[in-house]
């Protein structure tokens, strides 16, 4: 009983030190030489692999940059420029400061604008509706209502209102990463500048179809009148198939547009409230 | 034995309802809006413009390709427009859309009854004549007939294989034009074996169509010793060309492959009648047989149809839509597409409008995989459907490509059969199509 005792131990003991040294061994051999800078930019990330650098994930994103010893045409969307200065800090290289962005839904084909002109009982996901046909509206551009940017979101921060059946944005959760934006069969939601105190001026609408077509399909829909492009003292807007566009470089958040177009589908959000006695100024759409 | 395909399928109620209705030539509608793509590859383009007066078979859109094929006027009449009109899906395709005054056809056009036995044409002509008068493949995917018979460099057909399967459950008008015009169909696909050079040819026919075997072998023993009438058990889908291949000789067309891979060219029995038009009788593509059915409805019907005429006014003209209609298909109720706009027209291959109720078309409230394995049973493909759902819906395209998505050929018997309800074809579908564009991106070697 002793001996059997003493036996496996000693076995048992002489084993693991012989591993032990071939791990060693292989170990030495096989060592693979990782910049320690990598592991300490990494520790700057957010963590969130989210992967709205256009790398994999943080450890990605973070080989890349120390690789590269440059930091350009690389940003955190989500950590932004805080992050980014840690970065450029650890690597000892000048970060470019980025104006923060946020994701915006550009189509208001809310239930009661956009009448329903057929009913769709397939599986929900914007992806299959949008292979199959044009959708359940009159409209082909806009939303579509399935959710896909919902599921897309690591951060909770795109939810499709019940109601309306439009996805809404939290501007406080959003990152800016992309993912829904890549996930949007119609390419509704688009990446614009955060603007100053969160003030954006864009226009949420898609269609390309002429106006009275537009119209017809949904009450929000830019018809393509062209009166912002003449009203915007900024050169901002631009009408391109029956669609106005905002280039957030340039506007400057007059909002003269926003009180010329005729069908409400320029928005202004975050806005102050305008005082309630100055009736000469046009309502405006302050809606998000 | 009665021989079928060796692997999977599933076995829908045939629900062939309008099966002993006659064809019916149907009255023209005043206005025509006819597509200019109806085939698979390039739109045609329009050759027509807004006031120019045309004659029922001219030619009004030009083949603009390898892959593409000629639109010819069903009517005689006045062009309205020449712009997007919104098709079934909801989608603006490009139509001609023309006034009908009158019927005044081409004078090329036989007009007369007689069937026309001689074949006179070279198969150079022959397959010439073919393009020329726009015939596509009317079995679903409309591919261009011309292209299908002439097998590219180093590939030789052996056998042709008429599809008269009819898988399908409802759809009737395969059925009612072996009947009513068996022979024309016979000459039809010894038109298209002259064309191929081939001396042996095969007709296909499901056994829950015994009529049409029996016309079918009277003729081909009295008149057409070089088409074999083979009697297939009833089994879906039967009809898709690499089962059909299976069922009839027993070859396998390979993965990715063509059917000519295995030596066969198949063509659909309506494909083949419309050869026999444009050959014998110089008649374009531009009227064929349609099903209207649906149990909903009160007369069930087999339309002789001019391309174009809008799905309304053929519900119009069987007594509108009836209020317990749910749905409305166009195509088969397997793999037919439902139909979002009721004011788009019929296109060359559009086979039947189906009406379903709501009992019928419900879909059950999808629940988790049990892993039974039916789906794995019913792939005609030798697919894994609920492996390539759960690896679509994560997104994983190179697992996809490994597990040969691409073989799908969307039959939908995964779906129909699957105890859980789970919407499998939705998504394999879409991975198949993100899967195909990523493989197609891909540099040649």
């Amino acid at each position: 009983m002793g001996t059997t005792f003493i036996f496996t131990v000693i076995t048992l003991s002489v084993l693991g030190l012989l591993l032990a040294v071939v791990l060693f061994l292989v170990a030495k051999k096989f060592n693979v030489e990782e910049d320690p800078l990598i592991d300490v930019v990494e520790a700057t990330m957010p963590g969130a692999n989210c992967g709205g650098c256009g790398f994999a994930g943080c450890r990605a994103f973070a080989e890349a940059c120390v690789k590269s010893r440059s930091l350009d045409g690389k940003f955190c969307p989500v950590g932004g420029n805080a992050v980014m200065q840690k970065v450029a800090a650890a690597m000892g290289v000048q970060a470019e400061e980025k104006a923060p962005m946020v994701a915006v839904v550009r189509c208001n084909g809310t239930c009661q604008n956009r009448v329903r002109v057929n009913e769709y009982d397939g599986s929900v996901s914007c992806r299959i509706i949008s292979s199959l046909y044009a959708g359940d509206t009159g409209c082909r551009f806009g939303c579509l209502g399935g959710g896909d940017c919902e599921r897309a979101c690591p951060f909770g921060a795109i939810k499709v209102n019940p109601e309306t059946l439009i996805p809404e944005v939290d501007e406080e959760k959003c990152t800016a990463c992309g993912a829904c934006v890549r996930a949007c069969p119609k390419g509704v939601i688009e990446l614009r500048n955060k603007g100053p105190k969160n003030r954006r001026v864009y226009v949420s609408c898609m269609s390309q179809d002429k106006g009275a077509v537009a119209r017809k399909a949904c009450s929000a829909a830019c018809i393509g009148c062209r009166k912002c492009e003449k009203v915007c003292p900024f050169g901002a807007i631009t009408v391109e198939n029956n669609l106005a566009y905002i280039d957030f470089n340039k506007c400057k958040l007059c909002r003269k547009c926003v009180a010329e177009c005729p069908t409400g589908a320029i928005h202004a959000v975050n806005f102050p409230p305008k005082p309630a006695a100055a009736p000469a100024e046009e309502p405006k759409t302050d809606k998000q | 034995m009665r021989r079928t395909f060796s692997m999977g399928g599933v076995h829908p109620h045939d629900c062939k309802i309008s099966a002993d209705s006659a064809i019916e030539t149907f009255p023209l509608p005043q206005r025509m809006y006819i597509s200019m793509s109806q085939h698979l590859g390039a739109p045609a383009k329009p050759l027509v413009q807004k006031g120019d007066k045309v004659r029922t078979g001219q030619l009004i859109g030009a083949s603009a390709g390898f892959i593409s094929a000629n639109i010819h006027s069903s009517v005689s009449g006045t062009v309205a427009a020449v712009e997007p009109y919104t098709d079934l899906a909801g989608n603006p395709v490009m139509h001609v859309i023309i006034d009908v005054e009158g019927d005044e056809w081409e004078e090329s056009i036989d007009r007369t009854p007689d069937i026309v036995r001689d074949i006179t044409l070279s198969p150079a002509e022959i397959i010439k004549r073919i393009a020329d008068c726009g015939v596509v493949g009317l079995g679903g995917a409309s591919f261009p007939t011309h292209v299908k018979l002439s097998p590219p460099p180093g590939k030789k057909a052996e056998f042709l294989i008429i599809n008269g399967a009819e898988c399908e459950p409802y759809l009737t008008s395969d059925y009612r034009l072996m009947i009513e015009h068996a022979e024309e169909v016979l000459l039809g696909a010894r038109i298209m074996m002259k064309a191929l050079g081939v001396v042996e040819g095969y007709i296909g026919i499901e056994d829950n169509k015994p009529e049409a075997i029996k016309k079918m072998r009277e003729l081909t023993a009295s008149s057409y010793p070089e088409i074999k009438v083979v009697s297939l058990r009833k089994k879906y889908p039967q009809g898709g060309e690499k089962q059909l291949i299976d069922a009839v000789t027993g070859r396998r067309v390979p993965s990715m492959g063509l059917p000519i891979d295995a030596g066969v060219v198949v063509q659909n029995v309506g494909t083949s009648f419309a050869v026999y038009e444009a050959v014998q009788k110089n008649k374009p593509l531009f009227e064929g047989v349609m099903t209207v059915t649906g149990e909903c409805l009160d007369s069930q019907h087999n339309f002789l149809l001019r391309v174009g005429t809008p799905f309304e006014k053929i519900l119009e003209a069987v007594g509108g839509v009836p209020q317990k209609t749910a749905k409305i298909i166009s195509g088969g109720p397997m793999m037919g597409k439902a139909v979002a706009n009721l004011s788009a027209a019929s296109v060359k291959s559009t086979s039947s409008l189906l009406l379903l109720t709501e009992k019928q078309t419900k879909r059950m409230e999808e629940s988790e995989c049990i892993r039974c394995g039916k789906c794995v049973q019913a792939c005609p493909m030798g697919l894994e459907p609920y492996l390539l759902n759960k690896l679509a819906r994560a997104g994983r395209m190179e697992d996809l490509e490994h597990n040969k998505v691409y073989d799908c050929i969307e039959c939908g018997c995964c779906m129909f059969t699957c105890p859980a309800y789970i919407p499998l074809l939705d998504y394999i579908r879409t991975a198949k199509a993100d899967v195909m564009r990523i493989m197609r991106s891909r540099p040649k070697k």
